[in-house]
Parts: structure tokens; sequence; C-alpha cells
């Protein structure tokens, strides 16, 4: 079990979930979703602005979560941005079969991404700490395909 | 209505019964969870079992069972007097006034969206205003926000301070002639406070409001007398109750009873069916519609048998010697805040941490063997009330030691390590 939770709680993620990268709340997003988990009633906003082309160019959030939910949300906004709508809902896929399935079939179209998000794929062991690691990138698909509220039920 | 302040629990060297012997008789408590001894600090979600229990339900399936009211013949014979026995047992052990006025419902939750359902529909109109506490579970805000929404009722909120104490002053101002229902904790299940019953009741009926008692919370920490209290409804569940999942009840005066219409339509809560027109049975058969859950009232009947054995003056005795003892711990500890200190206070300890969320602190703990709830606990006004998203919570059990709360902190020491 020790093993299992130093796997969950590895240094960058307590690094992402004390010091968020872009915390903040952009007021030329163009896109924004509030995310919520009613297991522990953690909520965060997700903003997202998005171009002509379906290209993000800015990804940010606030709010507030465990650990997890909020390394992952730091993660993802790092992540996403540069990326169109298409290739981050790929990349969600890839990233939930992550943390949900004990083999998932991993493309390298975003290997360089894939293995920074390997460090959140310890919450496999946790499955009651599944909705937290997806929390956001639940919030941001449902920011960019028009939802403004979402849940990860 | 007795309960045990802290000021008056026996000293800890000198518990009124033997918790060695308790422990003995949950089968489960002798397990480890991840290679470590449990300790099993969330009897306020739901309370484990003792084999008295598992026993009944064992037997019950295994000698007694059949549908209950139905046959003629000796099982279904039996069955009905091992339900009807526990609803004897329920009325005896909360002092109602007759088995009539127990209701078996499955928990809560479902005894209090009746009491909206079927009191609201005859007692409740538009304009009408009901008094909620701000200590509230979900199950008792959100039937009668439904309502609200279906017949324009208005909900008012009774305030807490800051330490969790309820104010029966801003209580009393919220109180008028338009007031028709009080619906209110026994004890918050975040807090742990103990909501000063006897005022709110006679204040209420002062008004000519009734009251719906949440005793969910309340019924496992203190002995409760529904006739002395002069409740109207009073509601708890048989889990939290050291019995099965599935039943609860809903005890409620049989002058109010026998004026509410049905709330669920189905078998055994009619006299005459046509499809023309249906009349019902009296209460409480109108009130349980369908094969209502047999084993589980059995099983309750032997949780309650087993609670009255040890003595639940004894029990919130001995909860009260682990709460100060939980209390004074924590406090020794600066990143930690205890939330909900009222005066007084049942077996249930909020706190947050500095530095780790509430969810984190769950995880790591549950890997040291110690089982807590975290969350919001179905409390989400409340949460707001304080600024809080989740807050970690042990709540005690009769069979929880001070190894128990010594295992919790050692864990706490471990999210330390690793959040520190």
């Amino acid at each position: 079990m020790d093993d299992e939770l130093r796997e969950l709680y590895q240094e960058v993620i307590l690094d992402h979930g004390k010091n968020p990268r872009n915390f903040r709340a952009p007021e030329d997003a163009n896109y924004e979703s509030l995310g919520h988990n009613p297991l522990c009633g953690d909520r965060i906003k997700v903003f997202a602005k998005v171009n002509a082309d379906g290209l993000i160019e800015d990804a940010a959030f606030d709010g507030r979560g465990c650990a997890i939910s909020v390394a992952s949300a730091s993660m993802m906004t790092d992540i996403v941005k540069g990326k169109t709508v298409d290739q981050v809902d790929r990349l969600f896929a890839t990233f939930h079969d992550m943390c949900t399935l004990e083999d998932p079939e991993i493309s390298d179209e975003f290997s360089d991404d894939i293995d920074k998000l390997k460090v959140l794929s310890g919450v496999r062991q946790f499955p009651m700490r599944v909705k937290c690691a997806t929390l956001a990138w639940h919030t941001i698909n449902a920011a960019v395909h028009g939802e403004e509220i979402t849940s990860t039920e | 209505m007795t309960t045990v302040a802290l000021k008056t629990a026996p000293d800890a060297t000198n518990y009124p019964f033997d918790v060695d012997r308790i422990r003995a008789d949950f089968p489960i408590l002798a397990r480890p969870v991840h290679g470590k001894p449990l300790a099993f600090l969330d009897s306020g979600a739901s309370a484990q079992k003792p084999q008295a229990v598992l026993d009944a339900i064992q037997r019950a399936y295994s000698e007694t069972y059949a549908n209950v009211h139905r046959g003629a013949y000796y099982l279904s014979q039996a069955a009905t007097d091992g339900y009807e026995g526990a609803r004897k047992r329920v009325a005896d052990y909360i002092n109602a006034a007759s088995a009539d006025e127990i209701i078996f419902t499955r928990n809560v939750t479902s005894a209090i969206n009746l009491v909206a359902s079927s009191y609201g529909a005859k007692f409740l109109q538009a304009g009408d205003e009901i008094i909620l506490s701000q200590m509230e579970h979900h199950a008792n805000i959100v039937p009668w926000q439904m309502l609200r929404d279906r017949i324009g009722i208005e909900i008012k909120v009774a305030p807490i301070d800051d330490r969790g104490n309820f104010l029966l002053d801003e209580y009393e101002k919220l109180l008028s002639p338009k007031t028709k229902l009080v619906a209110i904790t026994q004890v918050s299940n975040v807090l742990g406070t103990i909501v000063p019953l006897d005022d709110v009741i006679r204040l209420a009926h002062a008004q000519g409001a009734h009251v719906l008692v949440d005793g969910a919370q309340g019924i496992v920490h203190s002995r409760v007398d529904v006739q002395a209290l002069d409740a109207d409804f009073y509601g708890f569940t048989g889990h939290k109750l050291y019995g099965p999942s599935g039943i609860g009840a809903l005890y409620g005066k049989m002058e109010l009873l026998k004026q509410m219409p049905p709330y669920e339509g189905g078998g055994d809560m009619i006299e005459l069916v046509t499809f023309e027109k249906t009349t019902y049975r009296e209460p409480p058969a109108r009130f349980e519609a369908g094969t209502p859950p047999i084993v589980q009232a059995i099983g309750l009947h032997a949780a309650i048998d087993y609670v009255d054995a040890v003595g639940i003056e004894n029990v919130a005795a001995h909860e009260a010697t682990l709460l100060e003892y939980a209390t004074d711990r924590l406090s020794e500890y600066s990143d930690i805040t205890i939330i909900g200190q009222a005066d007084n206070k049942a077996g249930i300890i909020s706190f947050v941490m500095d530095g780790a969320h509430a969810h984190d602190i769950g995880t790591i703990v549950d890997a040291e063997g110690v089982a807590i709830r975290t969350g919001h606990h179905c409390a989400q006004p409340l949460m707001d009330r304080f600024d809080l998203a989740a807050t970690a919570r042990a709540s005690f059990g009769m069979y929880n030691t001070r190894a128990d709360v010594d295992a919790l902190l050692a864990a706490l020491d471990k999210v330390r390590d690793i959040f520190g």
C-alpha cells in the first residue's frame, strides 16, 4: 500500500498541487465551464481561449480541490495549450484509459504529453480517486463543446 | 431525552462497559485493512453490525422466511410475527404510544420524503412557511425544496454560530403564525452539535407548528422518548443503529397520520380496490405499499435489543470520553482546525488540516487502516457556511477505543510526511 501511495503522491503531483500552473481566470477566455465532483464537493472552473481554427491559445483554471485534482488541472492546462480541440479530445480519451485500464493502448500521437501525464496514472490503484484525476479534463471537454456545467458523474 | 454532556462523562479508565467484550461481538473489527488493524471511525455514515444482528438475519432467512400479511400458512405467519414484532420493539424503544405510529421505511431519507409528500399534501399550501436549520443533511433539505417547487411553500433557515451552536434566539425570530412545520436534525452529522430539541419543539408548538425530527445521528448517541420530546414526527435509520441497511422508521403522532393521504400506492396498503375506486387502510399499513423490508426489520429488532443490552446511556458516556480525548489530541496540532465546537456535542469530530485536502487525508489514512469520512457529508449548505469544500470526519460508535483515535493521529503524521 505504501508503494501505491508513493506512486499516487509523486513529487511532480505534490508540486503541481501546491503551486498550480495557470491558476487564474483570464478575461479573454471564450469558453468556460464549472466542473464539480459530487463525491467530495470539489469545484473547479476551467477557462479556454480558442481561436477560429479551433486552436487552444490559452487555458487556465481556478477553484479548489484535492492535490490530485489540482495537479491534474495544472498539468492539463499546460498541455492543451497549442493543441486543437480535436487533439484534446483524443488526448483526453487516452488519458482516461491510462487512469482506468490496467493495460491501456497508447497511441504515439502525443508521446511527450503522455510521458508527463503518466505520473497521474497511479490513481488506477485508487478507483475512488479516478474522478479527481479526470475532473479537469471532463471540464475542459465540456467547456470547448459548449456545456457550462459538468460533473464527474 | 437524556444526553450526556462531556463534563459528566466517566473517567476513561472506568468505562461503564467492557469495550473489548463489545468489540468481540463485531466480527468485522477483527479483519485487517491494507495489512493494518482496522480503526473504523465512520459509524456516523453507517455502523458495523454485531453478531447478534447477523444471527437474527440468518435465522430469519433460514427458519421463518415468507412474505408477510399474505399467506394463511405457518411461515407467512411466522414472518409476519417477526416483522410486526419489530414494529412493536421500535415503538417501545422510542416510547411511541402505539406500534401503529411506527411506519417502516427504507431509511430517514424516505421517511422525510414521505412526510414532505403526504403531510405536505394535507397540511401545507402556498405561502406557508417551514423552518430548517443550517446544519441539515441534504435528506432534510431537498424533499422540502421539491415540495416548495411543487406547491409554493417558503423555506426559512435557522442559523448557527461559528462554533456550531444552534441559535435558539434566531430560530425563535423565524417562528410566526405562518410557520407550519419545523424540520430539524437532532444531531449535526458534520459538527456533532446536539440541537436543543426540547426548546425547539416547545417554541414551535407555541406557534401551532408541527415538528419533524431527523434522528439519524441522534438516536445512536442518546435515549429517545418521542412522547417526552413531544415530536410530531421522528425519523431514524437502522444501519446507523448497528442494524441492517434498507430499513428505517418514521414515528408520527396517530392524529396526524390518520389525516395524511397514502404516499406510495400498491399492495398491502388498501382495503378494497376496483378500477373505479380504492379505499386505504389505516396507518401504518396505509404508508407501507408493497412487500416491506421484512428481514431488515427483524435485523433492526435484534440491533435494538443489542443496543439496549449495552445501554445507550453507557454508549453515549463512552463516546463522550472518546470525543474529549480526540478533541484534546487533535487540538495539540497547530495545522489542524476542528470544525464544530458546540457546547453540547455527540461523538462526531470534523476537522481540516493545513496543506492537505480532506480527500487526500482520507486516502492516506486508509492506507493505515483508518476509515474516516471525507467530503461534504451531504451537507453542502453547511460547508458553505464555513466556507469549506470538504472536511475529514471521525465519528464514534460503541466499539471505538482510544487506540482508534491514536491510529488516526499516527496516520495524520503520514499525511504530514507526504504533504509537509
